[in-house]
């Protein structure tokens, strides 16, 4: 069945050798993400960069990576751009259902057992993304946590990273984190983490996009990265 | 109307309607992604008095260690417990799922569960799946018939043996085990000898590492020692931590305050008329 030619079949023709294939790439390296998520002193902050692509070129540099579940629960979505966005419209259907029936917004913890499911029913024909969930719990405590593309849950008590930039996130993260920090010092930490290792990153970057959440008020930033 | 169906919570099993979808991908070239495994010691072995299983901490991503403490000895009943190596998402969604119908199981019946129980239902649900469900367990407990410590691989064979290893490690930690274990071991001797076999793992085989957990099960009780043993922690950390020589620069800041407390007055005459 021929389907009808879109806007931007000619950008297909554009990549040398390549004409409307994939390549030899892999799934995740396909539109490119780097998200990462902290904890600090009843606060936490997510933070991810700004890019969409195809393969190695870029096609938007505001795309929106981090999304708002209620007013302190933020899920981020890394990896193959279509079924983050369907995944996140599949996950905000299912809070608003849950907010109906409760009448209350759904825990982190209840949350990221939702995810885990949704993805874990797709076991043999996944979706290709990586979660990360930060949110503040009961008592203001600060909640994190990130899965594999079928739902294998990792919950840390420090940082959790996610996207193709993941090894630099890992190394810088490691390096730059300490516990309990306050929110001014944990937000210069992410991003310094987040905009060092998206430099080492070519398919992450154009600038960075941090959310910082305190039980008072959620703090949203955009941070000036090198545009390459 | 299956539009609407597909967004509806399903009804339990496995979905397969991004299976075609995702055929088309790799037919186009594009490569799947790697799973996150946890490459494994874990161990088991039965004592004087009941079981005890051990298990390291690491979670990996290829090459990567994504997670280095995580959790691998997984609750079933509070007398049975199981550790589970290979594909993380398939160990805890499959010992969530027995779990959840051992509970079942003891409100129809009113009796504490027994491990051929939960080996039963675990043995058929991964046969049904032919070994797509890649989840090796060890599982242990201990119930009216005594202590029983059984081994199960993805395809759903089981072994039952007095001590057992499984995962990346397991030949690390089976040396351990063939040269000390005897009938007859008691608490102490039986936890020294897991942990023991679990650090051989953590050492020796680069798909297991960090932290040691045991779990001791005897009759009427369970102990979880979550982190019994910290063989790696982090050395050479500064005290001054990392500082920063020059700020990152801000380009936009927008600050949305949340709700306020509202003041509850109690026992306020609101309804009187």
């Amino acid at each position: 069945m021929r389907r009808k030619a879109l806007a931007f079949d000619h950008f297909l023709h554009l990549n040398v050798g390549k004409c409307s294939n994939f390549g030899s790439g892999v799934i995740f390296e396909y539109n490119g993400s780097a998200l990462v998520a902290m904890v600090g002193k009843n606060c936490f902050a997510i933070a991810s960069d700004r890019r969409l692509g195809v393969q190695l070129q870029t096609i938007a540099t505001d795309f929106q990576k981090i999304y708002r579940i209620h007013h302190t629960l933020f899920i981020g979505l890394a990896g193959l751009a279509t079924d983050t966005q369907t995944l996140y419209q599949r996950l905000v259907f299912r809070h608003k259902l849950y907010h109906l029936r409760e009448e209350r917004d759904m825990k982190p913890e209840t949350f990221a057992s939702l995810v885990s499911a949704v993805l874990y029913e797709k076991r043999f024909g996944p979706y290709f993304c990586q979660p990360v969930i930060a949110g503040l719990g009961d008592d203001d405590k600060p909640f994190i946590c990130t899965m594999d593309s079928i739902g294998a849950k990792e919950l840390a008590k420090d940082f959790v990273v996610a996207g193709t930039a993941s090894e630099s996130l890992y190394g810088a993260c490691e390096s730059m984190f300490k516990p309990d920090m306050e929110a001014e010092e944990l937000f210069e930490t992410i991003s310094q983490a987040l905009i060092s290792s998206v430099d080492r990153d070519c398919l992450s970057g154009w600038g960075g996009h941090v959310y910082l959440v305190t039980p008072t008020e959620v703090t949203e930033r955009i941070l000036k990265g090198r545009m390459d | 109307m299956s539009r609407f169906e597909e967004s509806a919570p399903a009804r339990g099993g496995f979905s397969y309607d991004l299976c075609k979808r995702n055929e088309m991908l790799m037919q186009k070239g594009l490569k799947p992604s790697s799973y996150l495994k946890t490459g494994t010691t874990i161990v088991g072995l039965v004592f004087q008095d009941g079981v005890i299983l051990g298990a390291d901490t690491r979670a990996t991503e290829g090459p990567i260690v994504a997670d280095k403490n995580c959790e691998k000895i997984h609750y079933m009943a509070p007398n049975i417990y199981c550790c589970g190596a290979g594909t993380a998402a398939d160990t805890e969604a499959v010992t969530d799922m027995v779990s959840s119908q051992l509970k079942l199981h003891r409100f129809h019946t009113g009796r504490e569960s027994r491990v051929v129980t939960a080996l039963t239902l675990l043995k058929s649900h991964l046969f049904s799946y032919q070994g797509h469900v890649s989840a090796a367990l060890v599982l242990g407990g201990v119930d009216v018939t005594g202590p029983h410590l059984h081994t199960i691989y993805p395809h759903g064979s089981t072994d039952t043996l007095p001590f057992a290893t499984m995962g990346s490690g397991s030949l690390a930690a089976m040396a351990i085990f063939e040269s000390k274990y005897r009938e007859g071991l008691t608490r102490d001797e039986g936890v020294k000898l897991v942990a023991e076999a679990i650090c051989s793992g953590i050492f020796n085989d680069l798909g297991s590492g960090s932290n040691v957990d045991v779990c001791v099960i005897t009759k009427g009780k369970r102990e979880y020692l979550r982190n019994y043993m910290l063989p790696n922690p982090r050395t050479y950390v500064s005290e001054k931590g990392y500082s920063f020589s020059k700020k990152t620069e801000v380009l936009l800041t927008k600050i949305t305050p949340l709700r306020e407390l509202v003041e509850v007055i109690e026992g306020g005459d609101a309804m009187e008329e």
